[in-house]
């Protein structure tokens, strides 16, 4: 067993600083490894904060920033923690990141934070995080981890935008805020002048939770579409 | 009747996973089989009974105006009900890993990720943001579990049946997962409206 860890301790020290597998941390999660449609984490909160664009991302913002922070201080850490306790240990920081968040936000940006208040405390638990700890965190070195939480923090991002977009789009007719379809004069486009962008109703079923299941099933199929080995074959 | 129109009312109207959609991450990835889903499901009701009460002693006796430091410490209610909610699930980790080695096998990474499952937080969240008394939280702990656990047994049931049905293959797994638990949660949305306070009163 000590053995064993020093032949480890070797091969880190050999291991050049960005190479093939710190890459391979930062790019896997963002499709052949994605927190959401293939690991199968973080559901809850993809459902509740993709009813609008802003807010989704100001959350994407938030997830990065907890996970590549708690993955590196627990990389840190993981050799001195026993395991009956890892999980409170884990929670505690994870704690301590999302209040760091919660504070920095109410300061720079309190329209959003309200707007956020309950699910930046529901970071907490958002299995993401803890997740990337127990997998991954717990058997790295601190550098790799912290990649490693960026990685899963953008792939979480990259889905949540891409389930907002189309929500916000087709349940209010906008984007980020701006009216694009729909029949209105606000914002940029008057498009209750231009007749082929003004017909559009607004899809109620878009602003149900339910919408966004329908919309990430729909993202997976695609995503399995175009990339055969990730499709279940049992 | 009040108790038991509140397990009603956690179990099948504002059920955890099919109304309010918390605890989705390990109610879709542990459903691919009923015998593991049960294990789950009971595990999960478990947390819940055990957890359900000790936060509420937690939040009316250390947190509350009243409570043994006569001061509302309501801000460290995040960071009080989590711990308690992790030494329970490290307590059923062990528990489980002694007294039943194959489902803690198969529970693999779900069984410690129960912690963070949505569904137990935002259960102690909403019994004390619906100040229920300490008789209505144990019965709305044990209704929201069961709730919980019958969700997931019927998608593993749903799921065992359409293992030989013609899916197109990148659909197949949890694609299809997806787009049934919406299904449910649409069904499970008519029922939003029905009371049954009103129900037995005729």
């Amino acid at each position: 067993m000590a053995d064993a860890n020093v032949k480890a301790a070797a091969l880190e020290e050999k291991e050049p600083f960005f190479g093939k597998k710190e890459r391979k941390a930062l790019s896997d999660p963002l499709n052949d490894n994605n927190p959401i449609t293939v690991q199968v984490l973080g559901i809850c909160s993809a459902l509740a904060v993709t009813t609008m664009v802003k807010p989704a991302f100001i959350m994407a913002l938030s997830v990065i920033f907890v996970t590549a922070f708690s993955n590196l201080a627990i990389a840190l850490l993981r050799k001195g923690i026993p395991k009956q306790i890892r999980m409170i240990v884990q929670l505690v920081v994870i704690a301590f990141l999302v209040t760091v968040v919660e504070q920095v936000l109410k300061a720079f940006n309190y329209e959003t934070w309200k707007q956020l208040s309950v699910f930046i405390g529901l970071i907490i638990t958002n299995c993401i995080v803890m997740g990337r700890l127990e997998a991954y965190a717990m058997a790295n070195t601190p550098w790799r981890s912290f990649l490693d939480g960026i990685g899963n923090g953008a792939g979480y991002g990259v889905i949540l935008l891409a389930v907002a977009v189309i929500r916000e789009l087709f349940g209010r007719g906008s984007v980020a805020g701006f009216k694009i379809i729909g029949s209105t004069n606000e914002f940029l486009l008057n498009t209750s002048q231009i007749s082929w962008l003004g017909w559009y109703q607004n899809n109620g079923l878009m602003v149900l939770p339910a919408s966004a299941i329908f919309l990430i099933g729909i993202i997976i199929w695609l995503q399995r579409a175009s990339n055969k080995k990730l499709v279940d074959v049992s | 009747m009040e108790l038991f129109n509140i397990f009603l009312k956690s179990a099948f109207i504002e059920n955890m996973v099919l109304s309010y959609f918390l605890g989705m991450c390990s109610f879709l990835a542990v459903s691919k089989s009923v015998k593991t889903a049960i294990g789950l499901g009971a595990a999960v009701i478990f947390v819940l009974v055990l957890t359900i009460p000790i936060n509420w002693v937690v939040s009316e006796m250390v947190l509350g105006p009243n409570g043994i430091f006569h001061t509302d410490l309501t801000f460290l209610r995040f960071i009080l009900f989590i711990a308690s909610i992790a030494a329970s699930v490290q307590l059923v980790e062990m528990a489980v890993e002694k007294y039943s080695p194959a489902l803690y096998n198969a529970l693999g990474i779900f069984l410690p990720l129960i912690t963070v499952n949505c569904a137990i937080l935002g259960a102690a969240l909403f019994m004390v943001a619906r100040e229920y008394n300490f008789a209505e939280s144990v019965v709305y702990g044990v209704g929201s579990g069961f709730g919980w656990a019958l969700a997931i047994v019927a998608m593993a049931a749903i799921r065992e049946k359409i293992r030989y049905s013609n899916i197109p293959a990148p659909l197949r797994g949890l694609g299809i997962a997806f787009i049934l638990t919406g299904l449910m949660g649409l069904a499970f949305m008519s029922l939003m409206g029905i009371n049954p306070a009103t129900y037995f009163q005729q």
